[in-house]
């Protein structure tokens, strides 16, 4: 479901859920959400979502509404879009990653084909060819015409999260016989085109726009030396002593105890089993060692 | 045999940044080198009660035969170890189970899970699944997949439709060809692998292995698995919301600590002879 989330000079207020096919945002507490703040207008604006769309409308407001920098009577929300109303900042989060075709769907959620879907794909993919293949091939071309067709079928119907199963093109409904699904198909048709088209697969770890960070150690032998957090994961420390790993996450560095009785100190303070912020020019002690976590420009 | 002491075991699930519910169910029985994990589908609470059905379903049933008997027992009519048989029985149990329950209530029509099912004897492990949940291991700082996906996408690998960078990138990832509860009889895929001392098992759902890069996985398992385990699965989870967390994430790390050879040796052997 898509949200919007509230924050004020970076500091996140509430996250609101768009439940509702009105949305209205405005100073008057009649409004969804209320922000009680003099350069909002009583009736400011309001977010009309309809399936997965959702619409930002101003109201006519004295101050006007502005998104990603720029006035907007009326505005398609897309994600990530950031909404601002005076001092306050809402961040639209869609729903789904949108896919090839454009429209949002919920193609993460696992689903199942069913034999009956199979079959009825099945007949009328012999239909549209006309012709009869060989065993294995026909299966493959079958099966991927099920596919294709429950899969748009489950698009169109906007019923994406709704779940369907496959059936192995053993099935006796897919009215061919046995065949291996490891058959080495010879039909390039029967790749469904949809296989090939691109939805934002995982992404990277570390956004490339993100600040390097580097600790430089400030007392033992290697005093002086210094140390670039490139990877996702460093690990510090000796192992069966004390460790602690250093991660890089979206959300900048964050340090956790691994092993070792004691848990290292930052900036003079233990921290606790859950993974610590790391914020410039902290001093981070670890095994006896002291480090300064900072970040390069 | 109690394996608590042969096996580390940790487990993390999480709901991941999008859904409001997790269909995932994970459990774990270290003393009897049991562990499950399923990724349930249908609508509503319907995935979450088959996934949660098949967990409970398996380790109960487990944990009650395992009390009276071992794993590389052998059978007297087929002269074959019970343990594939054994395993075999319970997920056809759980599958029985939740296709009934599918049938007779309507709120739960059309449910189904997918399934990994580990079971640790005799420094071997038998792995049964359905679906693409998946079974990953880490032997000698080699990552690697044990389990092949029963997936749309993995037959057009298969048969050379399309290659696996391009499988990435597909979009129908959520097909799968098999899974528990969806007909009225499944035949899961077992397989039996020997274990060495220092293996690490990962046993995950796809909102991890869709979310996180096989060498980040990789890497998160060299570098904490063997310090902190539990922090390593908890790692793996945030990575995947870090990533975006679309669908719900679990995560049961198996450590093998030391060996645990099921039958006594061979003194032994001839002693239980002489009984």
């Amino acid at each position: 479901m898509a949200k919007l989330i509230l924050s004020m000079d970076g500091l996140v207020l509430k996250e609101i859920p768009l439940t509702k096919e009105r949305t209205t945002i405005g100073r008057k507490p009649h409004n969804d959400i209320q922000i009680d703040n003099l350069a909002v207008s009583g009736e400011h604006a309001v977010i009309v979502t309809i399936l997965n769309d959702s619409f930002l409308e101003d109201l006519g407001s004295t101050n006007g509404t502005v998104v990603n920098g720029n006035p907007v009577k009326k505005h398609f929300l897309q994600n990530n879009d950031v909404v601002e109303l005076g001092k306050y900042k809402l961040k639209f989060v869609g729903d789904a990653a949108p896919t090839a075709s454009g429209e949002k769907a919920d193609f993460e959620k696992t689903m199942v084909l069913r034999p009956s879907q199979m079959k009825a794909a099945a007949d009328q993919a012999k239909a549209a060819t006309g012709s009869v293949l060989g065993g294995a091939q026909a299966a493959v071309a079958q099966r991927a015409a099920a596919v294709q067709q429950v899969a748009a079928t489950a698009t169109a119907a906007g019923i994406a999260d709704k779940d369907a199963v496959t059936k192995p093109p053993s099935a006796p409904a897919a009215g061919a016989p046995a065949a291996a699904p490891a058959a080495p198909a010879k039909a390039p048709a029967a790749a469904p085109a949809g296989a090939t088209a691109s939805t934002p697969a995982a992404a990277p770890a570390a956004k490339p726009g993100q600040p390097l960070g580097a600790i430089q150690l400030l007392s033992g032998a290697n005093a002086g030396k210094e140390l670039e957090l490139t990877k996702p994961l460093t690990t510090l420390g000796k192992p069966g002593v004390q460790v602690a790993v250093l991660t890089r996450r979206p959300a900048g560095y964050f340090i956790t105890h691994v092993e070792g009785a004691n848990r290292p100190t930052v900036n003079g303070q233990s921290i606790g089993a859950a993974p610590h912020s790391l914020k410039d020019h902290d001093v981070i002690e670890l095994a006896g060692v002291k480090m300064e976590f900072f970040l390069k420009a | 045999m109690d394996l608590s002491q042969n096996l580390e075991i940790a487990t993390c699930t999480d709901p991941g940044m999008v859904r409001s519910h997790n269909e995932d169910s994970i459990a774990a029985d270290a003393a009897n080198g049991l562990v499950v994990l399923a990724d349930g589908m249908g609508g509503y609470n319907a995935g979450e009660v088959a996934s949660g059905m098949a967990t409970t379903v398996i380790v109960t049933e487990m944990r009650q035969i395992l009390a009276n008997s071992k794993p590389y027992d052998v059978d007297t009519g087929s002269s074959e170890e019970i343990a594939a048989r054994l395993v075999r029985d319970q997920v056809l149990k759980a599958n029985s189970s939740i296709y009934q329950a599918a049938q007779s209530q309507a709120q739960y029509a059309g449910m189904g899970t997918t399934l990994v099912v580990c079971l640790f004897y005799d420094n071997r492990m038998l792995v049964a699944h359905l679906g693409d949940s998946r079974l990953y291991m880490l032997r000698d700082g080699e990552f690697s997949q044990v389990t092949r996906d029963h997936s749309l996408l993995q037959e057009q690998i298969d048969s050379g439709i399309i290659t696996p960078e391009q499988a990435k990138k597909a979009q129908h990832k959520n097909l799968v060809t098999k899974a528990l509860g969806i007909d009225p009889t499944v035949e899961p895929e077992i397989h039996e692998y020997p274990t060495r001392s220092g293996d690490i098992y990962l046993l995950c759902s796809d909102g991890l292995c869709d979310m996180v890069e096989d060498e980040d996985i990789a890497m998160t398992l060299q570098t904490l698995g063997k310090g902190n385990l539990k922090l390593a699965a908890q790692h793996l989870v945030q990575m995947a919301n870090d990533n975006g967390g679309r669908d719900n994430v679990s995560v049961i790390l198996v450590r093998v600590l030391r060996e645990y050879p099921g039958r006594r040796g061979v003194m032994g052997k001839v002693f239980g002879w002489l009984k």
